[in-house]
């Protein structure tokens, strides 16, 4: 529980994620982080810069480059008494593991009849926006959310930053969390005693009465940016962070929508086959007669992310795109 | 742990051997009469190396298997009424019904499965040996897998990591020469399976695969490499499945000539005709554990067809563990 001597500290995204790494090396000896470039290199995006210094090449551990055995050996490893953080460079290359975390990660417990736990964390940046073309800026919750077996987080605030790697490591089961690439330089304030948060439920950003704008990760501060210029103009939208998108909390989501009676989904995955397809149609079967207006999605173009910025830009959802799907859904009962 | 196992125990070796042979037989006529469904592989010819191997591991010790593994299962002690119930899909089976003959899994024996993804056990096995080496226990992890498996990048990647940091697992690559229905040489541009391991600086041997004593000897001393903390190890067991791979293989792929001189090399009849010539065993012995094994087996399927079907209600059961306690150690 918070403190009463508890400070707000300025701080990163990164650091918040840093910290929560350092907190869980620190709280538990079967903790240990491995990946590609975790060590020496100090983490791709630098989320682990200064753990190899104080925890020793033992718990931070640089990886070969072979993304299904590091990832495979962390699956083995949580089955055998530790607590593995794998990091993944990115979510581009966990496709280079899918295999570990599809077939093996997702089914022993299962297959076995309940006789083995994975308490296993696999982190991996996601998300485009940094000019980094097509193999690189890939959006693949979904995919990972589809799989029973799996938890997936997508932190979006800077608690959860801080939070979710510690409640995510306290699950027996494989959590993959996903870290927004846009997301790591994002400046804040958090409390100096800020800790594990709960990982099974959605969470209201914004208060509003007008429409439900449902987003995660890396779209959450565009949600957020638009609710605001929609005030501007008028139109008071809620903000729904969906946090986990499995399990997901589908009773957060059609509360809201009783309340607002309208839904925009944003989703920087491909509209076809999205996890914003998920939620349509979760709201469609939970919460159809309290809808004043057709569902829209707002979801990356149907194009390999190009990487000229012009054209990256006008792939991704953006403030305006979001406005303006808002102001449709809005506009046609209002 | 237990005291290391001795090379003079030739009785246990053909029981163990013909525990596995039967079993497999009574397997196939069970899917025969469709009590047993799914894809179904049996060992039959391979059993020397199911014994032979686990005879050199002790109850601290872990296994990894592959998607023909009920020898592998019955050899590391897995009992065959458990193994039975599981392929006829009864509550009372190893995994409750909820693998089937590819997924034979128990945790009392550190038996890991049961993987159906060839090569897809390896980074498991590397994974268990470095919680071992993290934990500072002195297990070995064992970790079988087929020839087929040499030719994916997990075994690769897993034979690097393993070597590069020295990780407590014995390799063991149970070569019959086909994967599935495609021979060795028309896959591999280098068909010494050995060199493959020795290129990430593991040592490496060859070994008779029909032989049940060649088995455990070279399995011995690997193990107590491996155990001394000295590295991981890679044995290749030269072996042959007398069956076809599956139930729905034609088997057109081989010469029935190959099959039969390869039968020549049976590893029970062999030890047998072995023992008998140096007077341990009599047509009345050989008898005597004939019925001994088929007592055991028809209180295996008696087990099975008695057992009981999981409620529906139970369906999404253990998908996941929901208490931190239960995560195992």
């Amino acid at each position: 529980m918070p403190g009463s001597d508890a400070v707000m500290v300025r701080t990163t995204w990164r650091e918040a994620m840093r910290s929560a790494l350092r907190e869980a090396l620190q709280a538990d000896p079967r903790v240990f982080l491995m990946g590609e470039d975790v060590g020496r290199y100090g983490g791709c995006y630098a989320v682990s810069r200064g753990l190899l210094e104080e925890f020793g090449p033992e718990r931070i551990r640089d990886t070969p480059l072979s993304e299904s055995a590091f990832v495979g050996a962390g699956i083995g490893a949580a089955l055998n008494g530790m607590r593995p953080i794998v990091e993944v460079m990115t979510v581009n290359f966990s496709l280079l593991a899918l295999d570990q975390i599809v077939n093996n990660a997702a089914t022993l417990r299962h297959m076995s009849g309940g006789q083995f736990a994975i308490p296993l964390v696999i982190r991996m940046a996601t998300g485009a926006g940094r000019q980094l073309a097509a193999q690189h800026s890939h959006s693949l919750e979904g995919w990972y959310a589809h799989v029973p077996g799996l938890k997936v987080l997508c932190p979006a605030t800077l608690e959860d930053a801080r939070g979710m790697l510690a409640s995510a490591l306290a699950d027996p089961n494989p959590v993959i969390l996903f870290e927004h690439v846009g997301l790591y330089n994002v400046e804040g304030t958090l409390r100096s005693d800020a800790g594990a948060v709960p990982i099974d439920r959605a969470a209201v950003r914004r208060a509003g009465t007008q429409l439900s704008l449902i987003a995660y990760g890396g779209m959450i501060p565009r949600a957020l940016e638009a609710a605001e210029k929609l005030a501007a103009q008028g139109i008071d939208a809620e903000v729904i962070d969906l946090r986990v998108l499995r399990p997901l909390d589908t009773a957060t989501l059609v509360a809201s929508v009783r309340k607002t009676h309208r839904a925009v989904i944003v989703d920087e995955g491909w509209r076809s086959g999205s996890f914003a397809a998920e939620i349509s149609a979760r709201l469609v079967e939970e919460a159809f007669y309290d809808l004043d207006a057709p569902i829209a999605r707002v979801c990356s173009a149907e194009v390999p992310i190009p990487y000229a910025r012009h054209m990256e830009i006008a792939a991704l959802p953006q403030v305006e795109t979001i406005v303006r799907a808002a102001r449709e859904v809005v506009g046609t009962h209002a | 742990m237990t005291a290391a196992p001795s090379l003079d125990d030739d009785l246990a070796r053909l029981r163990g051997m013909l525990r596995i042979r039967r079993f497999e037989e009574r397997a196939a006529e069970l899917y025969g009469a469709g009590k047993i469904r799914g894809f179904l592989h049996l060992c039959v010819g391979e059993e020397a190396v199911a014994v032979g191997v686990m005879r050199a591991l002790t109850e601290v010790d872990a296994v990894v298997s592959t998607y023909r593994e009920h020898g592998h299962a019955l050899a590391r002690g897995v009992p065959p009424d458990r193994i039975m119930a599981e392929m006829f899909g009864k509550a009372e089976g190893c995994c409750r019904g909820r693998g089937g003959s590819m997924h034979l899994f128990d945790a009392s024996h550190r038996f890991y499965g049961g993987n159906a993804i060839v090569a897809g056990g390896l980074p498991l096995a590397t994974g268990l040996a470095l919680a071992d080496k993290m934990l500072g226990r002195r297990a070995v992890t064992v970790c079988l897998f087929g020839d087929g498996a040499v030719a994916e990048g997990e075994f690769h990647e897993c034979m690097n990591l393993a070597a590069l940091w020295r990780l407590p697992v014995l390799f063991l690559c149970e070569n019959n020469l086909y994967a599935m229905g495609t021979a060795l040489a028309l896959t591999e541009s280098q068909v010494d399976l050995c060199a493959k391991a020795r290129s990430y600086d593991m040592p490496a041997d060859r070994v008779d695969g029909m032989d049940v004593t060649a088995v455990e000897r070279a399995a011995l001393a690997a193990v107590a490499t491996v155990r001394a903390g000295d590295g991981p190890r890679f044995l290749e067991l030269a072996t042959y499945r007398f069956r076809a791979h599956s139930m729905f293989d034609a088997e057109l792929y081989r010469e029935k000539r190959e099959v039969e001189s390869w039968k020549l090399r049976d590893p029970i009849a062999s030890l047998s005709t072995l023992m008998k010539l140096g007077g341990a065993l009599d047509e009345a012995g050989l008898s005597a554990l004939e019925s001994e094994v088929a007592a055991e087996l028809d209180a295996a399927v008696a087990f099975a067809e008695a057992g009981t079907l999981e409620p529906v209600d139970d369906l999404t059961r253990d998908v996941y563990a929901t208490e931190a306690s239960d995560a195992r150690q």
